[in-house]
């Protein structure tokens, strides 16, 4: 069954560096790697405002930048709710590093000129440029005369928005001054007059099917737009001048991050502050619009609460050593429970191997499939597991170990003490598994990593026990080694003290080398183990243990033990039918 | 050495040699306060050493280089910022970490060309990070309402495994327990608390409980079927069960500790200040007292919990008033803190004078 599963899973992964882009080993996190790392706090403007829905929006629009920008393997999520965490591969460049420390603006301007995207210096669709600003103050914001310079021309000419690197977005320009930008998708160019609404007064956008006055739908998808209190006003007043002027003037243009994502012209004087963009979108498209102009209307703005460089040289290092401790540790738990439990021992070798592997295959196909990323304290995690785990298989040796002293057969003893250890270690491991959920949904970074390898070491470990390590056990219990326990096995009963001299019953003593020779102790509870406590024993048993000295000469039975822990009080309690 | 630690598991399962750790529980009780209040001098001093992500602040990390040049670390971070005193710390074999208060973006960069000069060592071999001091908050705080919900859950889970709330609070208590004397040990030692410490903090939760629920579900075993007999009490029976498992403790925590011990040792003398070397401390602490803990504190405390229940406080009555009347002529009487050998009885055993049948009339 196990084996089953194990092939499957490096099967897959297999099959996975065959045919798609899978890789035998796990990727590394940052902080093993090298890389940088920038983790954004949310401001929240007001209570409540920081939910998981703005975001996720924030988080779009910083993919949308890192990703124009061309970072490859930006890995952009949040964690522990409010946190967005970018890491970037490599050692970015300031710009990139700005692009995700500022956060979105997004503005409102209306369109002083419109051009073809191309930098054509004799651009047909422009109009003539005004000389000089020689006026000392504008008429209003889309008073060409005065914002559009020859300087702003100038630049505006040689500005080519056919070429995608000058479609990146950047910093917002002056709030104050003319802006020259390019549409989204390279379709046109514009100049921009001064910043009229800001983004903030955009109350929502949402995209669905248009209605007409009377309610019917036209079936064209549409966004609408809606405006805080603060903003109706603005937009009353921008819609009342725009919808008078001609083409390209009655345009207003939504920018973000320095980008024309929309610019609709106006027909109407919107007094409500509830406006409709229609136009020839299709679903997803106005999807996307009303998306972009939410974020514009995101309640937040992001602070950086770290930045950390790694260098991937210290990072292997840590990771080397790492992993060293981790060998080493096991090599000294294979030691000691071969010390323990002699060719039991084996068995949690045996185990933690395949542990190990499943660990393995689990973390490499989840770092192909979901992009798990293994980090330093994912590596501590994974060290630690190796305790927690070979203590399952040490609650179950120990349970058929007491099974054994009870005077139970190996069979018996292994199913007994099965059955008994198995409510133990599904109750720790529950435990186990809680802690590792509960760090997990409510960490950040390092922790997330930690509470994953716990939790999937966890599993895995119920995994091996039930699948691997019991099968195994049963079948070993099968074998003469182990049933006739062999003094090398490390369920010999003899060293469990079953086989100690003791009273048989009915005046017959027990000795041990009656016994010892493959009969299945008696499953019964009627004849087993040296009971009892103290020093004391029966008068049958001295006698017996006086012939058996005489005999062979043998060391004397059960000196009573010099504990001074042990009280002679005990005597009393010495077995009986209860 | 094996076969006497066999036969010393044999002899604690079957009660011929017995610890009497729950009759004794005043004195483990005594040793955890004092360890507790200890830990809690130490903690307010000499108090917890925050780390740079507490603290907020720039750090750089020169690699490659001689590792014993500190003071030119220091004299170049001065010359670009006069009153800084960087903390300067060796990590791993060929790396220094210079941590320094906020620096601004220009002074970021002059440093980091100074460093890059001073040590001759190319940019790339310089990194820098900036962490904010609410990085650091916001982890423990993270951290803090982990623990609640932690709490909540586990003391449900195991109410409702062990049917008892008492287990689960006796749990919780050796919990904290566990807790604050490893934060006492780590503010004894005097490392620096980073994110990774909160990570080992946070582990000792799940292993001190996992502990205790391994400890407990012997207790359960052994007590379930306490008041149906009189012959032990129920704090005798839950000793037993302590005794019995002491075999699996000890295992357990060398098994669990010897991984943890190689990563603190290779994390301390090998690769310096980070993530490893935090992390273990954490863990090895916590794990050491976790044990502990889950011996000698939570299974007393359970017992003090449950004898305080009428029925087992009646069964108790009733047990000791039994052995009074019976072995009365023995002398031993009440006597608390008796070792009883709990153990299951066998047959063929001789129950001593005190069962016999008694003459009429005496």
């Amino acid at each position: 069954m196990l084996g089953l599963l194990v092939v499957a899973l490096f099967a897959s992964i297999l099959a996975g560096t065959r045919w798609s882009d899978a890789s035998l080993t796990p990727n590394l996190a940052l902080d093993l790697e090298g890389g940088t790392q920038v983790i954004l706090e949310p401001v929240p403007e007001a209570q409540g405002d920081v939910t998981s829905e703005t975001i996720n929006q924030a988080i779009a629009v910083i993919r949308q930048r890192v990703d124009a920008s061309g970072v490859a393997e930006a890995e952009i999520t949040s964690q522990g709710g409010d946190k967005i965490v970018v890491a970037l591969p490599g050692r970015p460049d300031e710009e990139t590093l700005d692009l995700v420390r500022t956060s979105a603006q997004m503005e409102f301007r209306p369109v002083l000129v419109m051009g073809a995207p191309a930098a054509t210096p004799q651009d047909p669709a422009a109009p003539p440029a005004a000389d000089q600003p020689t006026k000392a103050s504008p008429d209003g914001p889309s008073d060409i005369a005065y914002y559009v310079t020859p300087e702003v021309q100038q630049e505006f000419d040689a500005l080519d928005c056919t070429l995608p690197e000058n479609r990146t977005g950047g910093a917002p320009g002056d709030p104050d001054t003319a802006f020259v930008a390019c549409d989204q998708e390279g379709l046109a160019k514009y100049i921009l007059g001064p910043v009229e609404i800001p983004g903030e007064d955009i109350k929502s956008a949402t995209s669905g099917m248009g209605a007409t006055s009377t309610g019917a739908s036209t079936g064209q998808w549409v966004v609408n737009l809606e405006f805080t209190g603060a903003g109706t006003p603005k937009f009353t007043e921008v819609t009342t001048r725009l919808a008078s002027q001609t083409p390209p003037l009655n345009q207003f243009a939504v920018v973000l991050d320095a980008l024309v994502i929309s610019a609709p012209s106006v027909n109407e004087v919107i007094p409500n502050g509830q406006a409709q963009i229609s136009g020839s979108f299709t679903r997803e498209t106005a999807a996307t619009l009303a998306n972009q102009l939410n974020f514009g209307s995101l309640p937040i703005s992001f602070t950086v609460q770290s930045e950390q460089q790694i260098s991937a040289t210290l990072g292997s290092e840590q990771l080397q050593k790492g992993l060293l401790a981790g060998v080493f540790g096991l090599l000294l738990v294979v030691v000691y429970s071969l010390f323990q439990y002699r060719a039991l021992g084996l068995v949690t070798v045996a185990s933690l191997l395949v542990a190990a592997l499943v660990t393995y295959g689990v973390i490499t196909l989840l770092s192909w499939l979901q992009g798990y990323r293994l980090s330093l304290p994912g590596v501590a995690g994974l060290i630690v597991a190796i305790g927690i785990t070979a203590d399952s298989f040490i609650v179950y040796f120990e349970r058929i170990r007491d099974e054994l002293r009870d005077g139970r057969a190996l069979g018996a003893a292994i199913e007994k003490g099965w059955e008994r250890a198995r409510r133990t270690i599904l109750a720790s491991d529950a435990v186990n598994f809680t802690a590792a959920i509960v760090l997990y949904l409510l960490a950040v970074g390092g922790v997330r990593g930690f509470a994953f390898t716990l939790g999937l070491t966890t599993l895995v470990d119920l995994l091996v026990v039930f699948l691997f390590t019991h099968p195994l056990m049963i079948l070993l219990g099968r074998t003469r080694f182990f049933a006739e326990g062999h003094p090398a096995s490390g369920l010999d009963p003899r060293r469990l003290g079953v086989d100690t001299l003791r009273y048989g019953g009915r005046g017959r003593v027990v000795t041990p080398g009656r016994r010892a020779s493959g009969a299945p102790a008696p499953e019964s509870a009627r004849e087993p183990v040296a009971v009892g406590s103290g020093g004391g024993m029966t008068i049958a048993e001295r006698r017996a243990a006086a012939r058996a000295a005489q005999a062979a000469a043998a060391p004397p039975p059960d000196a009573p033990p010099a504990s001074g822990t042990d009280e002679p009080a005990a005597e009393r309690a010495e077995g009986s039918d209860r | 050495m094996a076969t006497g630690f066999a036969q010393w598991g044999n002899d604690l399962y079957t009660g011929r040699r017995s610890y009497d750790i729950v009759g004794k529980r005043r004195r483990w009780y005594a040793i955890s306060l004092v360890l507790v209040l200890v830990s809690a001098v130490l903690l307010v001093k000499p108090g917890l050493n925050p780390g740079i992500e507490f603290r907020g602040g720039s750090e750089f990390m020169v690699s490659g280089v001689p590792t014993d040049d500190q003071q030119l670390a220091v004299d170049t971070v001065q010359a670009v910022s006069p009153e800084e005193a960087p903390r300067v710390t060796t990590v791993g074999g060929s790396s220094l970490r210079i941590q320094t208060a906020e620096l601004t973006n220009e002074q970021v960069e002059e440093v980091k060309n100074g460093l890059a000069e001073a040590f001759d060592v190319g940019q790339d071999q310089i990194t820098s990070a900036y962490i904010g001091p609410s990085w650091g908050q916001d982890v423990s705080q993270k951290a803090v309402t982990g623990l609640l919900v932690f709490l909540l859950f586990v003391s449900l889970v195991m109410t409702v495994y062990f049917r008892n709330w008492r287990m689960a609070a006796a749990a919780i208590i050796a919990l904290f327990h566990d807790l604050i004397i490893t934060v006492g040990i780590y503010a004894a030692i005097g490392w620096e608390v980073t994110p990774a410490t909160v990570i080992g903090f946070l582990t000792i939760l799940g292993y001190s409980i996992y502990d205790t629920v391994v400890v407990f579900d012997k207790v359960r075993e052994n007590t379930a079927d306490t008041l149906e007999q009189t012959r032990f009490t129920y704090a005798e029976r839950a000793n037993l069960a302590v005794n019995q498992t002491l075999v699996r403790s000890i295992n357990t925590s060398v098994v669990a500790l010897l991984p943890v011990a190689s990563i603190l040792v290779i994390g301390a003398f090998v690769l310096g200040a980070g993530t490893l070397r935090d992390i273990a401390l954490a863990l090895f602490v916590g794990m050491f007292v976790g044990t502990f803990s889950s011996i000698f504190i939570a299974t007393p405390l359970e017992v003090t919990l449950r004898e305080r229940e009428p029925r087992i406080r009646e069964h108790t009555a009733k047990v000791l008033a039994a052995r009074a009347g019976g072995d009365g002529t023995q002398g031993e009487g009440v006597t608390a803190g008796a070792v009883h050998a709990a153990a299951a009885l066998r047959p063929g055993g001789h129950l001593g004078q005190g069962a016999q049948p008694r003459r009429k009339g005496r």
